[in-house]
């Protein structure tokens, strides 16, 4: 692996990039196995990790030495370790769009789609948004040119090299190709995040009710 | 139990805490009193525990009847208070002081003439029930108390550390300090990075010694600024979404950069060109619209 470049964000947070969006789920899942002293919190990017650090229990430089020690594991290839279920009505607004963009037919999108392991990569953008990706060949479409004002709970999407769930209805710039009753947020539930960093995902195709 | 009622509400007020910590992989971002130092005093003067939770109001009007006999405090944003007693006697108060309110007494704060988020802590913390470990409410995420409304009633924990050991204590930043745009202006002290390569050598320089404004637009969320002259860039890919610290100068765009207070995005697809330090990121949580500020950058 190429060494990862450490860079310094503030007093508090160290941020770590790495060549690779494997590379950075791996070694976020190897950090989540063997925390660094010292190190309060953690969030992932698609090749960054940052860690935020108290400076009453450790020191940038050491939190740099471990960042800079860490060894990616296996996550993005082990297809088969247990995976949460997402069931899917095929039916957005941008599914046909979104196939010609990629060569495909619908139906050979769809198969894409539910045929792949996702792992989520990372939170972000509203609590129980999880960036999904795959080790297998790219589904990677541009974003929408002009956002929906309007993109409700559910919608399945994909945009860049991501698929993801909007968890609640938002302004969106993904292009839709489904939705889903799943919950992916709920305060009730813990954790009330269905998907967060490290949680593998096959979605199935189902008809809708 | 004692209780503080909200009789008045000014612009927005919310309540809050240290943070939540443990979320940000699902999304959920710290939060959290958005001038930590201003905070911290106010907690203890009434001699909290650390994590006690407590009101921060955004440019004053906030008001509060005390039921039961309660300690409180007010720090941050400089705004005049007044206390009046259920008998109808009013008699001034000051900040950065332990003030007693006795059963029925109302304490009215006015309006800042410095600063834009004024604390009020009440001995033994304001104790809503905490949502995922906090009592913080994040207007970013939706998630933690609902921001306050006239007739809410405010229950009085018991997070408290000891006995106040001070009665009175310094404002940790002047009342005129850098206030209605004098030059030249709050001086923020931060560090470059972590994508200051991102950026052109005239957006460095730009950035060390112009002049930015302080925009309406400004929330929890971020200071948002406008500078002589976009911060333009080096390197015009779009950057892959990655995770930012509090106190990050992030730069969209169009080139004016945004400092991301507590309930700023987990992640963010625009580069960070600075971060601010500590002490100035509380600073940049009490910029009002039109004021003036500098960069310090090591």
């Amino acid at each position: 692996m190429t060494p990862p470049r450490v860079l310094r964000a503030g007093e508090r947070d160290v941020l770590v990039e790495f060549a690779s969006l494997t590379e950075t789920v791996g070694v976020r899942a190897a950090l989540d196995r063997a925390p660094i002293p010292g190190v309060t919190d953690a969030a992932s990017g698609a090749r960054t990790v940052m860690l935020h650090f108290d400076p009453a229990l450790t020191t940038r430089a050491a939190v740099e030495a471990a960042a800079l020690a860490l060894e990616p594991g296996p996550e993005l290839a082990a297809a088969d370790a247990a995976a949460v279920e997402i069931p899917v009505v095929y039916d957005g607004d941008d599914l046909a769009d979104t196939a010609a963009l990629l060569g495909l037919t619908a139906d050979e999108l769809i198969a894409a789609h539910t045929g792949r392991t996702w792992v989520c990569a990372f939170g972000g953008f509203a609590p129980g948004f999880g960036y999904l990706v795959s080790a297998a060949p790219s589904l990677e479409v541009p974003r929408l040119a002009t956002p929906r004002t309007r993109v409700p709970a559910g919608a399945v999407g994909l945009a860049g090299e991501f698929s993801g769930i909007y968890p609640r209805e938002s302004p969106g710039g993904w292009r839709l190709i489904g939705r889903t009753a799943a919950a992916m947020w709920d305060l009730a539930r813990n954790p009330p995040a269905l998907l967060s960093a490290g949680t593998r995902v096959r979605f199935t195709r189902v008809a809708p009710s | 139990m004692s209780a503080l009622e909200v009789t008045a509400v000014g612009l927005f007020a919310t309540v809050q805490d240290q943070g939540r910590r443990g979320f940000l992989d699902q999304g959920v971002g710290t939060a959290g009193a958005a001038d930590r130092a201003s905070a911290a005093l106010a907690t203890r003067l009434v001699a909290n525990a650390a994590g006690a939770a407590l009101v921060e109001a955004l440019f004053g009007g906030l008001a509060v009847r005390a039921r039961g006999a309660i300690a409180v405090a007010v720090t941050g944003a400089y705004c005049p208070l007044t206390v009046t007693t259920a008998a109808g006697r009013v008699r001034h108060a000051a900040m950065y002081e332990l003030i007693d309110l006795a059963d029925g007494d109302e304490l009215r704060i006015g309006a800042p003439s410095a600063g834009v988020r004024t604390y009020l802590a009440v001995r033994g913390g304001v104790d809503l029930p905490p949502v995922l470990g906090s009592r913080s409410y994040d207007t970013l995420a939706g998630i933690g108390p609902a921001p306050l409304s006239v007739g809410d009633r405010l229950p009085v924990g018991t997070a408290t550390d000891g006995y106040p050991v001070v009665d009175a204590v310094a404002p940790p930043w002047g009342a005129g300090s850098g206030a209605g745009g004098e030059a030249p202006g709050v001086v923020l002290d931060g560090f470059l990075g972590p994508r200051d390569d991102w950026f052109a050598p005239e957006a460095l320089a730009l950035l060390r010694t112009g002049v930015f404004t302080v925009t309406p637009a400004s929330d929890r969320v971020g200071v948002r600024l406008e500078g002589p002259a976009p911060l333009d860039r080096a390197i015009a890919d779009e950057l892959p979404s990655e995770p930012m610290a509090l106190g990050s100068l992030q730069v969209p765009a169009a080139g004016h950069p945004i400092i991301f207070l507590a309930d700023h995005p987990v992640t963010g697809g625009y580069p960070v060109i600075a971060v601010l330090s500590d002490a100035a990121i509380d600073r940049a949580a009490q910029l009002a619209p039109g004021q003036r500020v500098r960069f310090r950058l090591r």
